[in-house]
């Protein structure tokens, strides 16, 4: 495999990813649009594992350095995210007596 | 960067397809409030796993990375304990931190790589840090005028697209010259500087009213320069996730451009809020009606449907739990009562739906405006609380109007409408609302909390 059919691959992926966010964000409920910004924001911070590597593996000072700074921000993205999203998504009541989330998420769409 | 991989990164390639896969249904069960939950925890455990499997990878320096990872924790868990007014701030920061940790990984990368890289992969590695870099600047400016620090005002000079156009030729053409010249190290530094200071020129002429839409836009570059990152370090996790992200920030800004009828390059060029300001005058001495607390519980009170239309003034006067008060000695009186939700409505994407669950309305009362816009003439009561411009019929009727063609909420048709206002002064864009002159509406002057409260009292439910 040389680096060209690797690009090629990763666009591929990338158009492909696009369409199925694409596909899957439209059906999100404009009720949930704030925590789906959150939630985003969260998953995006997955680029910690490219920081992650730059600061393990010692490649030179700054890289160290830089990789260091990324996996904080990106660390602080991830918990701040994913903690935001529970507390917003906690608020969500139905007025419906004896809703239980639990056998609701069961039927299907 | 070998041919064969090891068996160590087939697991590793194994664990980020797992995350893949836990990250699309984490957004797929946003799609209703009953399985948003599932959504976060499918989208915590692809993330446990990624990083699990990154960490797997042979020969790393653990210590370092357990600081930064706790540091960022530290600085992250006071991040998501936020009040719920603050988010959109919180999210704008957010896209800063994820967008620095993009520019300061690409920075590294070519550090690390020059010179001995391909011209696409250098194309991309500049794509990544120019979006980064403006990302990083441009969230800052926009946390800064969300959180007050700096002038919401839009602040406009002559020529100032000329020299925000003339910053990113700029930048690209610094982009180009390191793609044929990958040796040239000393110029990379000015063009994410460049990128930087773009950021700033970009965000500056943006007012607040524009914010939902502008945060969008941040969230999609945020994205985009992830999965740019992706293909620089040809990790398909990280490009799935920046595709995710990008198409959410896409359609977020696609929507909310929609529903204030602008188009972009008018979101990012125009300065909304400058032309309005003559519109205002000579609008004098049209009869008003008003009306006191009293008067207002006992017409909501005789009434079968009511409408509640919150805008950002609701929760700027902290009035959000008076309106839950109210609402439920309204339900209590056998009274239908649901709440109408502009998609602008507040600071940003579905900021409205968050405030008033916070306050304890059932989400299955927040309807979005294009479902109750049609109940409106067989409403009793419409009741605007510091909401303004979403309702102003002149969208639909007065061409001349600045905001003719956004779609609104059709108060003007309900039976009687009531609205809740500090005075006359127009609102934030400035324009007059002939909605408060029409026959059937009834101002009820005031701090949107305290006559919530009258009105609550006089229904005999409020708490002391």
């Amino acid at each position: 495999m040389n680096s060209t059919s690797n690009l090629i691959n990763a666009l591929y992926i990338f158009v492909l990813a696009g369409f199925i966010g694409f596909e899957v964000i439209r059906r999100v409920s404009p009720l949930l649009h704030t925590p789906l910004m959150s939630l985003t924001n969260a998953l995006d911070a997955i680029a910690v594992v490219g920081a992650i590597v730059l600061v393990g593996m010692h490649e030179s000072r700054l890289s160290t350095i830089f990789g260091f700074i990324a996996v904080v921000a990106a660390t602080s993205n991830i918990v701040g995210g994913f903690l935001i999203t529970d507390r917003m998504l906690k608020m969500f009541k139905s007025s419906r007596p004896a809703a239980n989330p639990a056998d609701k998420s069961v039927t299907k769409k | 960067m070998t041919a064969e991989l090891g068996s160590l990164q087939i697991v590793i390639e194994l664990l980020y397809l797992i995350a893949s896969v836990l990250f699309i249904f984490s957004l797929k069960w946003m799609s209703s409030p009953t399985t948003a939950r599932h959504g976060i925890w499918a989208g915590e455990a692809g993330m446990v796993l990624a990083i699990g499997g990154t960490l797997l990878n042979r020969g790393m320096d653990y210590r370092l990375i357990a600081t930064g990872l706790v540091l960022g924790t530290i600085i992250g868990v006071p991040l998501g304990r936020v009040a719920m007014t603050a988010v959109p701030q919180r999210t704008a920061l957010s896209h800063a931190f994820g967008a620095l940790c993009v520019t300061l990984v690409g920075s590294a990368e070519f550090y690390l790589r020059t010179p001995e890289i391909s011209r696409f992969m250098m194309s991309v590695l500049s794509l990544e840090v120019i979006l980064g870099g403006l990302t990083v600047t441009g969230s800052l400016m926009a946390a800064g005028k969300l959180q007050e620090i700096l002038p919401q005002r839009p602040l406009t000079y002559k020529g100032q697209n000329f020299v925000n156009f003339l910053l990113l030729a700029a930048a690209l053409g610094l982009a180009v010259f390191l793609v044929l010249h990958p040796d040239a190290k000393s110029l990379f530094p000015y063009m994410v500087m460049i990128a930087l200071v773009f950021g700033v020129l970009l965000i500056i002429p943006i007012g607040g009213a524009d914010m939902p839409t502008v945060i969008s836009l941040l969230n999609g570059y945020a994205g985009l320069s992830a999965a740019a990152m992706g293909f620089v370090l040809n990790n398909k996790l990280l490009i799935i996730a920046g595709a995710l992200d990008g198409s959410s920030g896409l359609i977020l800004s696609i929507i909310m451009s929609k529903a204030m009828n602008r188009s972009f390059t008018n979101v990012l060029f125009g300065a909304f809020g400058q032309v309005q300001t003559s519109a205002a005058a000579g609008e004098e001495a049209r009869p008003i009606r008003s009306a006191t607390p009293e008067e207002a519980a006992a017409i909501l009170s005789a009434a079968n449907r009511v409408i509640i239309v919150p805008g950002y003034g609701m929760a700027v006067a902290q009035a959000q739990h008076k309106v839950r008060e109210l609402y439920d000695a309204l339900t209590k009186r056998g009274v239908d009562v649901r709440f109408a939700i502009h998609p602008v409505a507040g600071r940003m994407p579905g900021h409205m739906n968050v405030l008033l669950a916070e306050a304890d309305i059932p989400y299955d009362r927040l309807i979005e405006m294009d479902e109750i816009n049609g109940d409106f003439p067989q409403t009793d009561v419409a009741l605007v609380i510091g909401a303004n411009d979403v309702t102003n019929p002149a969208a639909r009727t007065d061409t001349t109007s600045p905001i003719y063609g956004m779609p609104i909420l059709d108060v003007d048709k309900a039976h009687t409408v009531m609205v809740i206002k500090r005075s006359m002064n127009p609102g934030f864009a400035g324009i007059d609302n002939p909605l408060y002159y029409l026959p059937n509406t009834l101002m009820l002057f005031g701090d949107a909390k305290a006559f919530v409260g009258s009105i609550v009292r006089e229904l005999g439910g409020g708490h002391g």
